[in-house]
């Protein structure tokens, strides 16, 4: 049942809830135009503390397709934050107004507090850097849409494992499905923290920590790329020496599966090279659309209101 | 008892805690909120002997018996503890501590960004246990780790 439910982690879902949503964002694909608009009435306020484009346009655009509207903020400039309310009355307010939450917040365990003060279902936008449930869901769908499965598949994820919320919560997600292996490709200090590679060792999932993304590349179903932020290496040579080891081009997918799909969470800078956007592999603009359909079906879903 | 537990005299009515962590004896009291004050005969073994802990320590406390909340908080940094309640010189029951599954209220997260932490919201810090030998915590909040030797900082006396 997922009606009034919160979505705080994706570890809150079960498998079959998730292919539920896949199923529901597979109509919501399809029809371009409502006739009956399901959620006409109904109210989403984006609280946004954090800056975000895709995540709040996408839930917003999400809205509208299905009639309804929303209210929200993008920053904590100009709310009464600025003035110091804590975050625990804010949500109530918007409890108050409407009639689903996003939240995003840099302090973790924002959203959990969030989906305790409110009545009405909380999404977690992001907060922290281990949940962004609903990125997830894209990528699951993603990955589902564009391959027909989840199971029985190579997938590699390279980039910053430890502090990107969009890696860590796939990490997670993937632990509900059964790929062939997920293979985790990042520097020393960016790999995974100790409580993901902790809970993912205690599932069946199969995992492997690699050092070079070309003695793998030819066996890969799915690369997922992520940025490797040059604020977290304290020494930027150190930072200008790695990048180019996680940095996807031609010339690495000269050895690729044909039918491999390259995804990435965006925004992206210079991880993928500009030529690789114009190949098949190239996914990642297709997962920021398909954003949409999985954000509709979940608040159709939220709101008691499926297709 | 043993030996060493006789290098203190026995109590008449009180409680013994046993199978503390060597160290530990004075965080113990702390916990307990005893400071010596309260008129309470007290005595303390630091570092006895113990085949299962290397090295334990033991605290007597004349004519006070704890209660659960109490016994919860103990069982944070001597997780192997026993509790004597002893009426007139005998053991009247042995509990052993158990840590709850569920933490709230007695840590803090060790994460400063964690919204636990945050003075002006509205929420409890709450823990679930992760292991039990050795005492391995996570924070409901943020997800964060927290070990026997972070736990025993927070109850640690400043030097």
């Amino acid at each position: 049942m997922l009606k009034g439910r919160d979505v705080i982690s994706i570890l809150d879902f079960t498998r079959s809830e998730l292919e539920k949503i896949f199923r529901e964002a597979l109509k919501m694909e399809r029809v371009q135009k409502l006739e009956r608009p399901l959620l006409k009435d109904r109210l989403l306020a984006t609280a946004f503390f954090e800056p975000s484009t895709r995540t709040r346009l996408s839930f917003e655009t999400a809205m509208h397709r299905l009639g309804g509207s929303v209210i929200g903020f993008s920053e904590s400039e100009g709310t009464s934050l600025a003035k110091g309310e804590n975050l625990a009355d804010t949500v109530r307010m918007l409890d108050a107004y409407a009639d689903v939450v996003v939240i995003r917040h840099r302090i973790e365990g924002a959203a959990k507090l969030a989906a305790e003060v409110a009545d009405v279902p909380v999404i977690n936008g992001g907060d922290g850097s281990k949940h962004h449930p609903t990125q997830a869901m894209v990528d699951l769908y993603t990955i589902w849409r564009e391959l027909g499965r989840i199971d029985g598949l190579h997938i590699a994820l390279t980039g910053d494992l430890r502090y990107g919320r969009a890696a860590s919560s796939l990490m997670y997600a993937l632990t509900k499905f059964r790929p062939k292996k997920v293979s985790l490709i990042s520097p020393a200090s960016l790999k995974p923290r100790k409580e993901i590679m902790d809970f993912i060792s205690g599932t069946k999932l199969k995992f492997s920590d690699e050092e070079d993304l070309k003695e793998i590349i030819g066996d890969l179903d799915v690369l997922y790329v992520t940025r490797i932020q040059k604020e977290r290496f304290p020494d930027p040579a150190e930072y200008e020496k790695v990048k180019g080891s996680y940095r996807v081009d031609p010339e690495l997918l000269s050895d690729a599966k044909k039918s491999l799909i390259i995804m990435h969470p965006l925004p992206k800078v210079d991880e993928i090279d500009l030529q690789v956007d114009e190949t098949p592999f190239a996914r990642y603009f297709q997962q920021a659309a398909y954003a949409v359909p999985v954000r509709m079906a979940l608040l159709a879903l939220l709101l008691g209101k499926a297709m | 008892m043993n030996s060493e537990e006789l290098t203190v005299k026995k109590i008449r009515d009180g409680t013994v805690i046993d199978h503390i962590p060597g160290g530990q004896a004075l965080n113990v009291l702390r916990i307990l909120g005893i400071t010596g004050e309260e008129g309470h005969t007290v005595a303390i073994m630091i570092n006895a002997q113990s085949r299962k802990l290397g090295k334990k320590d033991i605290v007597k406390i004349e004519g006070r018996e704890l209660v659960s909340g109490e016994v919860d908080r103990i069982a944070l940094i001597a997780p192997e503890a026993t509790i004597n309640l002893v009426k007139n010189y005998r053991v009247a029951r042995k509990t052993k501590v158990k840590l709850p599954d569920e933490i709230k209220g007695l840590l803090k997260c060790t994460n400063p960004n964690c919204i636990s932490n945050k003075p002006r919201e509205p929420v409890t810090p709450s823990f679930r246990v992760v292991s039990r030998t050795p005492t391995l915590l996570v924070c409901e909040y943020c997800g964060t780790y927290i070990t026997y030797d972070e736990v025993a900082a927070q109850y640690t006396l400043p030097g």
